[in-house]
């Protein structure tokens, strides 16, 4: 493998919490030197002057679907990895709300293999709670983890019964597994399309109230506590869950939070005249609670920012709203839609990647997320500033169900490397 | 007046004006429905399809009557058993209707925001006849037509809407179009079957109706949507026929001259007393009827009419 220095960067350092212009050189797929300024020892290898452009740790994104198996026509391993490489993730963490789920060792083989032959970014697989994600049996989590499973979640599919889940925090806890889960009370939240008040009473549409979060949030807080457990919740999207994931951390539990790109970007007025495209699950939110969890991704107490990335064809978007399938592609559009908040100065870019790259692969204990000597050189270069339109069309993911077609966005992936190979450059670089 | 609208979606995207100017052409086929010859030729040669998701008599006979009194050709097409249970999507449907050159699509369907979906695909001019819970523009607008012959003017009017608001599309086109002509409104129900956020909305809310119907010159009743009634909002229909239902006693609480309304079918006994509800001196319910007719022939009316001198129209 050459070496390859990258110079005339402004590099991000999410451990550090710094950005300072400068550059790294790779060698044999680690990051072999960090050094500031423009000055640039003579290498053996080849040089790309990044021209002043951001470079940091590339993505780490838990909670990608692909659609293998079952869905391939929505996701394949090929084109999510596409679609990530475009996007700056350099690693997937793949849900397991899979058909079936990936919910035996046999599974989860099958689906490190489709990845490591077709896909160029790393993908590590999270395995399924329950069988079939019923919650009503555990799965054999410790086959799972010897097989590669990386954290145990039945998705959006919320155990109902607390005895059976407090069973699987205890049993995953003793192997140190880490167990994420969908917070939502599943009885508020029956039915529900959209988040409940004025726009959903004047849409005539069945909302769920924010409180519903809460109540799932207290409920799996209060097992946690009873069990010791290693927990993440997937989506924390509302003020009112915010001050008691706050009283659990410092209560000391081994507790994170994460949130989707969308509802930091998007509130509940964006859905309109009944656009699909933005039924995501949980609904989105009012601007009051985007703006708290925005903070909230700001100052540390939600750890991970995650794309959520749900691809749905055609046919399950074009449906009335109450009928159509929920969730939002998200890979390509990550990026550039975070950069809305540091655009709009609410998030800074360390800020960003530590909520992106570094917090993710600490929390799931992956390499890479970090811009020291020694680290994978998983890296995105991008341009902060490079406006574009977005065409929906233009995605690499097989599904183009994506909220900001024809949105106006700021910030542009130019390369991504994999383990210092570059797996992605925009066409005019 | 020139009416834009390509189609008649909901109350919201309509102005005043656009409002007045189907109710004064309706006033107009009032006048012709109560004559022996009732015949118009506004849609004469063109089709109208009347398609119902949701079982419906009242409002598809209304449809199919207003159309036939206009000269079209009217199609009713109950889709309740049709292929759109042997899997057919609701896109595919509408393609397949739109290829057989309607001018005119009278569409009720059980999800909110189906008929606007609808209305993307298709080439003719769309009425919504109900969509879930969202608007059920034509009875809201029959509804003013029957207050401003009954009160001679449609503003400055204390107007109570009763019963189950939470699960009523005629309740919200009601509280769009009464609002936008500028009455006050109060909304009276139990808390269980009130929208969240609805105080958002410019109206008063009482759970209490002697409370509410203060002083009120129109009392609006709401069908108790008993199918809708999937978790137990009320404790029993008695108990609710007790506190909402209107009897003769809890309308001594409006103004003397107040008018009952209700867009039918009435579950007498349940929400208002059968007695009140044929009382031709208090109630209106029959002139609703009546105004359904002539509303919907105005509508289609205009809209057929825009749509010919304005045939890329306006999207509403």
């Amino acid at each position: 493998m050459t070496d390859l220095l990258l110079c005339n960067a402004r590099l991000i350092d999410p451990e550090a919490q710094t950005e300072v212009l400068g550059g790294l050189r790779i060698k044999n797929g680690v990051i072999a030197e960090v050094f500031p300024g423009l000055e640039a020892t003579a290498t053996e290898g080849k040089t790309i002057d990044c021209d002043g452009m951001v470079l940091a740790p590339g993505i780490v994104d838990i909670g990608v679907k692909i659609g293998e198996p079952g869905e391939r026509h929505k996701e394949s391993f090929r084109s999510a990895g596409l679609a990530a490489a475009a996007g700056g993730v350099t690693t997937m963490v793949m849900r397991a709300d899979t058909q079936p789920a990936i919910d035996t060792p046999e599974t989860l083989a099958f689906v490190l293999n489709r990845a490591r032959e077709v896909t160029r970014v790393h993908v590590y697989p999270m395995a399924a709670l329950t069988k079939g994600r019923r919650g009503g049996e555990m799965t054999e989590i410790g086959f799972l983890l010897d097989a590669g499973a990386v954290a145990f979640s039945d998705g959006d599919a919320v155990c109902i019964n607390p005895k059976i889940l407090s069973r699987c925090l205890t049993y995953a806890n003793a192997l140190g597994g880490l167990v994420i889960g969908h917070v939502q009370d599943p009885g508020l939240s029956e039915g529900a399309a959209v988040t409940s008040g004025k726009f959903a009473s004047k849409q005539g549409l069945p909302g769920v109230s924010a409180m519903a979060e809460r109540m799932g949030l207290e409920r799996d807080l209060a097992l946690v506590e009873l069990t010791g457990a290693r927990y993440h919740a997937d989506q924390i999207t509302t003020a009112a869950a915010l001050p008691a994931l706050a009283r659990a951390k410092k209560a000391g539990l081994d507790i994170t939070a994460g949130v989707s790109i969308h509802h930091l970007t998007l509130n509940e007025l964006d859905v309109g005249d009944y656009r699909t495209f933005f039924k995501v699950k949980p609904p989105l939110r009012s601007e009051e609670d985007r703006l708290a969890v925005v903070e909230a991704v700001a100052s540390g107490l939600i750890d991970i920012v995650c794309s959520m990335h749900t691809p749905q064809d055609e046919e399950s978007k074009r449906l009335p709203f109450e009928e159509a399938a929920s969730g939002a592609v998200a890979l390509e559009t990550f990026l550039p839609a975070a950069m809305r908040l540091v655009h709009a100065g609410m998030l800074d870019l360390p800020g960003l990647f530590r909520a992106i790259a570094l917090n993710p692969a600490r929390r799931l204990d992956l390499p890479g997320g970090r811009l020291a000597t020694g680290a994978p050189a998983d890296l995105v270069l991008f341009d902060p500033d490079a406006p574009f339109v977005l065409d929906r069309f233009a995605l690499h993911s097989k599904s183009k169900n994506t909220p900001f077609d024809g949105a106006r966005m700021q910030g542009r992936v130019m390369r991504t490397f994999v383990g210092g190979e570059q797996v992605f450059a925009k066409d005019d670089t | 007046m020139v009416f834009a609208a390509k189609h008649l979606l909901g109350i919201e995207p309509l102005n005043k004006g656009d409002i007045l100017s189907i109710l004064d052409r309706a006033d107009h086929y009032v006048t012709l429905n109560r004559q022996p010859n009732k015949h118009g030729d506004a849609l004469a040669g063109m089709t109208q399809i009347n398609m119902f998701f949701e079982n419906s008599t009242r409002t598809q006979a209304s449809f199919e009557l207003a159309g036939k009194r206009l000269g079209a050709d009217v199609m009713n097409m109950s889709m309740a058993n049709s292929s759109i249970k042997k899997g057919e999507t609701l896109i595919d449907t509408a393609l397949t209707i739109n290829a057989m050159q309607p001018d005119l699509l009278v569409v009720r369907h059980p999800s909110s925001g189906a008929v606007n979906l609808l209305a993307e695909k298709v080439n003719c001019a769309v009425l919504n006849a109900g969509d879930g819970r969202h608007e059920h523009p034509t009875q809201a607008l029959l509804d003013a037509l029957t207050i401003r012959r009954a009160k001679g003017r449609l503003h400055r009017l204390s107007i109570a809407i009763c019963g189950d608001i939470a699960h009523s599309r005629v309740a919200r086109s009601n509280i769009m179009l009464l609002g936008k002509m500028e009455n006050r409104l109060r909304l009276i129900g139990p808390k269980t079957l009130m929208p969240s956020g609805i105080a958002d909305f410019g109206v008063e809310v009482f759970d209490d109706m002697r409370e509410g119907l203060a002083g009120v010159d129109v009392v609006m009743m709401l069908r108790l949507q008993r199918e809708r009634m999937d978790g137990g909002f009320i404790p029993s229909e008695r108990e609710f026929y007790h506190r909402f239902g209107l009897d003769l006693e809890k309308l001594s609480y409006a103004k003397d001259d107040a008018i009952v309304m209700h867009p039918g079918p009435m579950n007498r006994g349940v929400e208002i007393d059968g007695t009140l509800a044929d009382d031709i001196n208090r109630s209106v319910i029959q002139e609703q009827v009546e105004m359904g007719v002539a509303v919907r022939m105005a509508a289609m009316d205009l809209l057929v009419n825009s749509a010919r001198s304005n045939p890329k129209g306006v999207m509403a």
